[in-house]
Parts: C-alpha cells; structure tokens; sequence
C-alpha cells in the first residue's frame, strides 16, 4: 500500500545543503507492522514527516494506495492527512485547550467519521473513561500518550504513523501503551510504521527497517 | 469542520481569560479615544454649520454699511421703494445671569423660505411673533439655560436653530437689544441682482459679503483645535493598537503547537486561516460596539469643557451636549475592524507562513534583531531629514502635521537603536557575571519590548508636546492680558449719549479716560478692524510691541503711522516701515507708515490702531461706547458708575475679573488634555502590561537555567522588575527632547499657520520630572502582575523546561 522509491531529502543549512535521505526505497503491504530504526540523526523523523505528508522531499517519490505525494499542492496533502493517516508523536501534541474527551474524539470529528458506539468503546479500552473531563496537563506522560493513541485510531486511518511513541515514557508503561496500539491497529487492520530505537519493540512487529546515512541499510523479518 | 476548529481556537481564550481581556481592552480603548474625539469634532462643527444656517451666512450674501455696526432702518425702507430684494436682521449679545446668548432678529416676511426658523411660522405663531408681546423661537437646550425670572417675551422651542441663539422678530430684537430703529445687516435674497446698491438710494455706502461657506467662517479658526483633537485621537488610537498587536502576539506564540498539531491532523490552511479572520472580525466586532458605546461616554463628558474652551478662545457656539450620528457608529465599528485587521496583519502571515514542523534550529534573534535595527535606524534617519526640512519650509497646517508626524515617528523608530547602544555600554562596563548578564538580557528583551517602549515614547512627548503647548499659551496670555489690560477698569455705554455722559462723568473721578472706539473695514480684500487709542503712558509704558520703529507712539498722534497686530503683519507681509491705506467713509484715503506690530493673541482678524481723535474725526460713524478708567479706587468707582448709569455688570468690568475669566477658560481646556493626556498614558501602561506577559512565558526557557544555577525565583523577579523601570526611565528621557520638538512644531508652525501668530515657547522642567515619575509608576503597575507571577512559578514548570526536548 506505501511504496517509496528513490527519495532524497536535504535542509538547507548556513553554507551548504545537507542531505539527509539520500535514495530510499521500501515497500509496505496492507496490514503490515513496520518498525524503522537507526541510529539518531539517520532522518528516521524526517522520513516519517515525509510519509504522513506533513513535509516535502526533493526527488523520487511516495505513494499511499496508489496515490502519488509528489506535486499535491497543501490542500489535497492536508486532506490526505485528515482522511488516510494517523500520527502519534513522541511529545504527544494534545491540545490544551480542550478536555480529554474532547480531544479523543478530535480527529474523527474533523474527518467527518465520528462514530460514538467506536468511540466510547475506544477510551474504555485505553483506560480513560475515567478522565474523559480532565485537561491534558492534569494527565501523566503514559495517559496522554494513550489519548493520543485513541486520537489517531477513532479516525480509522489506513495508515497509522509513530515517531518513537514511547520514548517519554518508561518501560512498562510505555510497552502497556505499545499493547494497546498493536491491538487497535490489528483491529482495524490498519498498516503502521513506527519509529523506535528500541530493539525489543522492534521485534514485536512483522519487519524492520533499518537506516543508516540516509539509506535503507537493511531489512530484516523480525 | 469549520464550526469544530472555530470552537478550537476559541477553547484557548477558556484558559487564558486575562489573555482576551487585554486584547478586547486594547481595542476598546483604541476604539473609544478615536471615536470620542471624532463624536467632539463632529459635534462642534455641526454646531458651526448650524449657526451658521440659522445666521443666514451660509448661503446668503448679506449688506453691511462701510464703517458703522448698524444703520437706519430707513435705508432698508429706501432700499426696498428701489427695488432691491433684501430682508433686515438685527443681531447681538444678550447677557443674561452671566450667560451670553446671540438674539436673531428677523423679518419674517421678507426672509428668505429655507431660512432656519422661518417655515415654521404659521397661524398663532407667526401671530405672537409679530404681535406687541413677541415671541422667541429657540431650541431645547437653550431654552433650558434661559433663566427663569428674566424679562423676556413668551419662549418657544423649535428643532434646527444654533445653540445659544434666540430668534425673534425684528422689532422684539431691537427692543431686547436696545437698537430702536436700527438694523445690523441686510440678507440679499437669491434672486435679487448683483451689484452693490448706488450711494444716491439710501445714503450709505455698502459692502457686499459673499457668503461664508457652511461652517460660517468659524471652522478656519477652530480648525487647529480640533487637529488637535484629531491628532491625539489617532496617536492613542496607534497606541492602543500596540496593545491588541501584543496581545494577538501573545496569543499566536501559544496556540502555535495547537495550530502545528491541527495542520497536522489534516485541517487545510486556508480553512484555518479563513477561520481565524472569522474569529477576529467576531471579537472586532464586540470591541468595536463597546468601544464606540465607550467613546460615547468620553466625549459626552468632555464636550462642555471642550465647548467652553471653544466659546472662550474663539467664540465659537458649541453645543454642550452631544447628538448621536448613525454615521459616527458606523465609522466607529470599521475603525475597530480596520485596527483589529491592521494589528492581526502580522499574526495571520506567520500563520500561513508557519511550517508545519517547528525548525531544528534555534531562532537566531542577534543577527534578525541586528538587521531590523539597521532598517529602522536608516527609517528613523529619514524620517528626521523630513523633519528637518519641513520645520524651515512648513507654511501650511498639512505640512505642520506632517512635520509633527516625522518627527514623532522617527524617534519611535530610533528608540529601540538608542535603547540598545545603552544597554550596549552598560553590558561592558557591567562586572560580574549576573550584572552582565542582565544588561544583555535586556538588550534581548527590546525586540518584543520594543513596541510598548515606542508607544510609551508616543505618550510621554504628546504629553510634554501638548503640555508645553498650554502651559506656554496660558503664561504668555496672561502675560500679555498684564501689558495690555493694564487700566483698571474698563467700561461700555448703552449707546453714544450715554457715552458722553459717561465721559463727562468720568473725567473728574479717576486719573484718566481712555477712549477705545473702533470701527470695521476692509483692507484690500480682508476684512480688518481699526482701533483707537488715546495718548497716554498707559499705551506707551505697557503695551506688547514685537517690533517698532522709534518714536512709534509719538507718530501716531501725527496720523502719519499706525500700528498692525502680528495676524495682520504675518498675512499681509508688512514690517515696520511699509506702507498701508486705509479707505475711508468719505471716499478719501489714509495713508500712513507701519510704525510698530504688537502681539495680540487669540484675536482671529487683522487690527490697525490709529490715534482716537483723528480715528472718530475721519470715522464720523464709529460706536464711541467704550472706555478705560485709570484709577486707584477701582471698587467705589465700578460701585458708583453701575447706581448712575444703571449699567448692567457686564458692561463695567476690572481688570481683575477680565483676568479671571479668561484663566478659568484655561482651566477648562487643561481638563481637556489633562485627561486625554492620562487616558494615553494608561494605553501605554496597558501595552507594556501586555508585552511583559507575552514576554515571560517566552522567557522561561532563558530563565530557568539561572534558576537551576542557584538563583531563587524572588530574585529573578526582582531583576526583571528593575530591568522594565530602568528601559521605561531610559524612554522618559529620551522623550523629553522629542516632546519639546513636538511643542516647537505646535507653537512656531502650527500656531503660525492656524492663527497668524507665534507662541513664545517656555519650558516646564518641573513637569518633566512629574512625568518621569509617571512613566516609572506606568512601569512599575505595567511589569506587577508578570513579576509576581515568575516569583510564584512552580518549580515544576521551570523544570518543565529542561524535560521537554524538541
Ligand atoms: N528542519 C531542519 N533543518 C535543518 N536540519 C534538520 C531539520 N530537521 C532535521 N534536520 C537534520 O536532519 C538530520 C536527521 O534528523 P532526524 O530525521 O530528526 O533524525 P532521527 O533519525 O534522529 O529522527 C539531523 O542531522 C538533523 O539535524
Ligand atoms: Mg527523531
């Protein structure tokens, strides 16, 4: 279903341009569990920032069901995201303004594919229902990253996006979080590629991906 | 989708109350100042046109006799036998309890249909305005002033006449007046001829005054007052957008992580900006209507000091109360918008201009601050270049503003330049390591602090500018009222036989009498009044000469030379020396030499004073009522003139009490812009409140390692405290040149161009300390709140700041 070939992406810098992909080349399947990894600074976020068309690259290409990223002005690449992609980041992005509740339900709300029987079932699961009225900042690291889980999954994306969703958080809570979201993706036979660096996380999934200098160095079935 | 994100967006304004209260507030005030002056300038000059509707001089043109206030009313008779189409008026001052009313009389059969007033009279009306008893036609207001025991004919109120004036018929004016048989000036109806009517029909020699436009004239005199006004409306209304432009700031920088994860959740931008627009006009639009509401309140409660001032300075009728105008709403509510816009310009082009991701790296703020300073610095350069050049050219009022706004604008732009040279110095001259580091710290803080320190500039010299400006004009008016008031009392008759009485009354009671007749002319094509004064010590001891020739006063007695005002002098080019002629009634000429220009502040037209005796010898028609007494015993003789000759008290006066009036006329104007000079200053305090709260939470992350490093919060805040009082004290100073330049420009071209006259400027040091005071008091309520809340940060949101890497 995501099939990137050929993508270079570079920054521009004081003095000269720095690439930072420099050719890469995958193939994801429908319903696949995929874990990038990499040393930091291997552009491991900038490739997942590129996947959930949320940044543009300078060569090659990305398609997401057959939908091709390169040339799709800001609009189309906005309704992209809103329809197709779920993204959990590492700093959780939950807005503050707006209560738990309010928040699980956001990005559903916004795609039009609020469904309440789904929903409600969805923050029972996560273990929320309990502080659906709270603000985010009155929650721990592990409860807002499970909000923003429950954020990503109620929209039914086909694709759900991670940048090291556990890096804030410690080890047990973080593989509780991990549970819960290898259970909603299968469910919803969703596809995921998950940034992580840690290699016990990594084994849990189909496939791993790993970059080094830009590049796909090796792919290896977990 | 629209409805979810607009309901988003103002979900941040739910935990930050203050934050939208500030900016609701800034555009309120920006709103009100701007609006509330517009609501007095428009009252005024509807007031203007009023009068000068229901006068007639409008439209009309009107005939006055050469050289005489009134005429025979035979001569309209004779006028009227030959055919010209003219109606009467009669026209004067009515005193009543103190209070100056202009009496109106008219004909109403002849007067022209769409004169104010006239429609009206029908039936009864026009029955008991006609009839023995007569009949006053007025508005509501003035109706309301007209004090209930004085003798007057029956009053009916009607909309549409000027405040302050009665119309009545003819006969009832000339009786009220005291002007039996005597007319003031004929109206030439629309389809009469052309022309000047001939010597041979009535006897009088006649001058055709075309007609004044709407504002009858007054406008010219009154228009610097109310620029003025306008220009202090329009800088508090730039200050008070400083505040919604800070608050909208504010706002961004702490919904960028929302807007950042709304874009990333899918919502297109255009949609978020058009949402965003949608949120703004909203808030515009509540601003907007209490602000409007607010202004309202303002200038209702100034309108009568303004009104006073306005009648005091240059006669002006002034309604004391204020109508509301649909048309001043609707204004009123685009100026928000238009404010709101203009201070959400910059916010709504970093949203679309926002990436999506937060950039890797750091912001560089020492090389953009660095290059910002330079375009302003190079703007500021040009702007005084302007100013330079306009201050030895400037001949108009819009170049005198002109003038005033470069210079204004070019030291709000240098301010942040100079304030960063100092800071500059003090950061390498500072030992230790916190002393440096709050000196650097500070020059870091300028950039967002900047906008409120320009805004406390703009204040503080409109304050001194327009404070100079007064201060100076009461001191040298009343000065000058001390050179030229000199005769303690001064005494007016009811008509010429009572004046020779008068005279002859007089001159066995006190020292001197001192004839001061005067008459009304036309130099070349302006009008111009000739005055004369009689030969004594009184004159050539006291009186404020400019310039003069030698024995200027000695010259006049030989009707060789005459003096001229300094409005005459400026209009017409004269110096000492030239020559002038003055037509006379007899068709003859005098010609003299200018011997000397005196200084005659607050008089709107030109003067020439001759001697008196050749004066009423070549006038043989001038009004000879008026006289000054010297004398040591001033109470017993106003005491004895006012049982003999059964004067009413404002026909005698002293010296003292002409004084006293027009100090308490100063009073007024004082309260005027004292409080617009106050509700400035509060703007200013409001956007330096508001830049100091945007600023801390952006400053948290520079705070914080200090914090970890051993310093206590207390302490931190007490820096900060000290580092907003010390740039708030730095811009006082710097504002105490650019407010006196503002006082040159105001007195030495505006005043010059306005009025024909040149204030003399003085300086007030006391008042400058008074403001200094100010701006630190400003500064000190303004950086309270914020400095409180970083003594009370909890640590955890300090550490916060180390937890959270991007
Ligand atoms: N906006 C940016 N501007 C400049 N350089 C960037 C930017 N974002 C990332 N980089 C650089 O690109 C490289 C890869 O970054 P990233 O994709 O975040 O690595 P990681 O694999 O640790 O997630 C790093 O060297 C980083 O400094
Ligand atoms: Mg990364």
């Amino acid at each position: 279903m995501l099939t990137i070939t050929d993508l270079h992406k570079s920054f521009e810098t004081a003095d000269a341009p720095m690439p930072v992909l420099r050719g890469v080349d995958m193939e994801i399947a429908t319903g696949e569990c995929v874990a990038l990894t990499g040393e930091s600074g291997s552009g491991k976020s900038t490739l997942l920032h590129l996947v959930a068309a949320l940044d543009t690259f300078d060569r090659g290409s990305i398609t997401l069901d057959g939908q091709e990223f390169s040339g799709m002005g800001d609009t189309a690449r906005a309704n992209l995201r809103r329809t197709r992609i779920g993204v959990i980041f590492q700093q959780f992005n939950l807005i503050p303004s707006l209560s738990v509740g309010d928040n699980l339900s956001f990005h559903a709300r916004l795609s039009d594919r609020y469904d309440a029987a789904w929903q409600a079932e969805l923050t029972e699961r996560l273990g929320l229902s309990e502080l659906v009225h709270r603000w985010p900042e009155q929650l721990s690291g592990g409860q807002q990253q499970r909000v923003a889980v429950g954020r990503a999954i109620a929209a039914r994306p086909a694709l759900v996006l991670a940048d090291e969703p556990t890096g804030n958080l410690d080890e047990a809570t973080g593989s509780a979080v991990m549970d819960l979201l290898l259970d909603l993706v299968a469910e919803t036979q969703a596809t995921l590629l998950m940034v992580t660096h840690s290699g016990a996380l990594a084994a849990r999934l189909n496939r791993r991906i790993h970059l080094r200098h830009g590049r796909v160095a090796e792919v290896a079935a977990a | 989708m629209t409805g979810l994100i607009l309901r988003t967006l103002l979900s941040h304004w739910r935990s930050r109350p203050f934050q939208i209260v500030t900016l609701l507030l800034g555009l309120i005030v920006a709103t009100a100042l701007w609006s509330g002056v517009q609501a007095i300038n428009a009252e005024a000059r509807a007031s203007y046109a009023q009068a000068a509707a229901t006068l007639g001089t409008d439209r009309f043109d009107s005939l006055r006799p050469r050289g005489a206030q009134r005429f025979d009313q035979r001569a309209y008779v004779a006028l009227r036998r030959a055919g010209w189409l003219v109606s009467p008026i009669v026209e004067g001052d009515l005193r009543l309890d103190g209070a100056r009313f202009r009496v109106l009389g008219i004909d109403p059969v002849t007067a022209p249909a769409d004169l104010p007033a006239r429609p009206d009279l029908q039936g009864d009306a026009l029955t008991g305005f006609l009839g023995q008893a007569g009949l006053i036609l007025t508005g509501a207001q003035t109706a309301g002033r007209l004090p209930a025991d004085a003798d007057l004919p029956p009053v009916r109120v009607m909309d549409g006449i000027a405040p302050r004036t009665l119309v009545m018929d003819i006969g009832t004016a000339q009786r009220l007046l005291g002007m039996s048989g005597q007319l003031s000036r004929l109206i030439v109806l629309p389809e009469a001829q052309d022309g000047i009517p001939p010597l041979a029909v009535a006897g009088i020699e006649w001058n055709r005054i075309a007609p004044r436009g709407a504002d009858g004239g007054i406008a010219a005199l009154t228009d610097s007052f109310h620029l003025n006004l306008t220009a202090f409306g329009f800088l508090a209304f730039a200050v008070g957008l400083f505040i919604v432009y800070s608050s909208i700031g504010l706002a961004f920088e702490q919904r960028k992580p929302m807007l950042r994860t709304l874009r990333a959740l899918g919502v297109p931008l255009r949609l978020l900006m058009l949402v965003m627009v949608v949120e703004l006009t909203a808030l515009a639009l509540l601003a907007g209507i209490a602000g409007v509401a607010l202004g309202y309140l303002i200038a209702a409660s100034l309108l009568p000091d303004v009104a006073a001032t306005l009648q005091g300075l240059y006669g002006a009728q002034v309604s004391g109360t204020l109508s509301l105008r649909p048309a001043w709403w609707l204004t009123g509510l685009a100026i928000a918008m238009g404010g709101a816009g203009l201070a959400a310009a910059d916010t709504l082009w970093r949203t679309a201009r926002m990436p999506l991701l937060s950039a890797a790296l750091p912001e560089a703020w020492h090389g953009a601050q660095r290059r910002a300073q330079r375009v302003q610095g190079i703007a500021a350069l040009g702007c005084f270049a302007l100013a330079a050049v306009l201050s030895q050219t400037a001949s108009s009022l819009t170049a005198g503003f002109v003038l005033m706004g470069a210079l204004l604008i070019g030291a709000a732009l240098s301010l942040p330049v100079m304030l960063s040279v100092i800071l500059g110095l003090g950061a390498r001259r500072a030992r230790g390591p916190l002393a440096q580091w709050g000196w650097a710290d500070a020059r870091q803080q300028m950039s967002r602090l900047s906008l409120a320190l320009m805004a406390l500039l703009l204040a503080l010299s409109a304050n001194i500018g327009v404070g100079t400006m007064v201060m100076s004009f009461r001191d040298t008016f009343t000065g000058w009222l001390d050179q030229r008031l000199v005769a303690e009392v001064y005494v007016t008759a009811s008509d010429a036989a009572q004046g020779q009485e008068i005279q002859r009354w007089a001159q066995g009671r006190v020292d001197a009498v001192l004839p001061i007749w005067s008459t009304e002319t036309r130099l070349g094509d302006m009008p111009a009044s000739i005055y004369g004064v009689a030969q004594h010590a009184t004159y050539s001891d006291h009186w404020p000469l400019i310039e003069e020739l030698p024995d200027a006063w000695q010259s006049l007695a030989s009707g060789q030379a005459a003096m001229i005002n300094e409005q005459m002098a400026g209009r017409r080019d004269l110096s000492p020396g030239d020559r002038i002629t003055v037509p006379l009634p007899d068709g003859g000429e005098w010609p003299m030499i200018v011997a000397a220009i005196y200084s005659d502040y607050g008089n709107p037209t030109d003067q020439v004073m001759v001697d008196v005796d050749l004066l009423s010898e070549r006038f043989p028609d001038i009004e000879r009522l008026r006289f000054a007494l010297r004398t040591d015993q001033t109470a017993e003789i106003i005491a004895e003139a006012r049982d003999r000759f059964a004067l009413p008290s404002d026909q005698i006066t002293d010296q003292a009490a002409i004084k006293a009036l027009s100090l308490a006329i100063f009073e007024r104007t004082f309260t005027v812009t004292g409080a617009l000079n106050v509700l400035t200053l509060a703007v200013a305090a409001l956007a330096l409140l508001t830049a100091m709260l945007t600023l801390q939470l952006m400053r948290l992350p520079w705070l914080a390692p200090l914090w970890a490093m051993g310093l206590t919060r207390a302490a931190l805040a007490r820096a900060e405290l000290l580092k907003v009082m010390a740039l708030a004290l730095l811009t006082a100073i710097l504002a105490i040149p650019v407010g006196l330049g503002v006082a040159w420009v105001l007195t030495n071209v505006i005043n010059v161009t306005a009025f024909g006259w040149r204030l003399p400027m003085n300086v007030y040091p006391a008042d400058w300390l008074r403001l200094i005071g100010l701006s630190l008091l400003t500064a000190a309520i303004a950086a309270g709140l914020p400095v409180l809340r970083l003594a009370r940060t909890a640590p955890r949101t300090l550490l916060g700041v180390f937890a959270s890497e991007r």
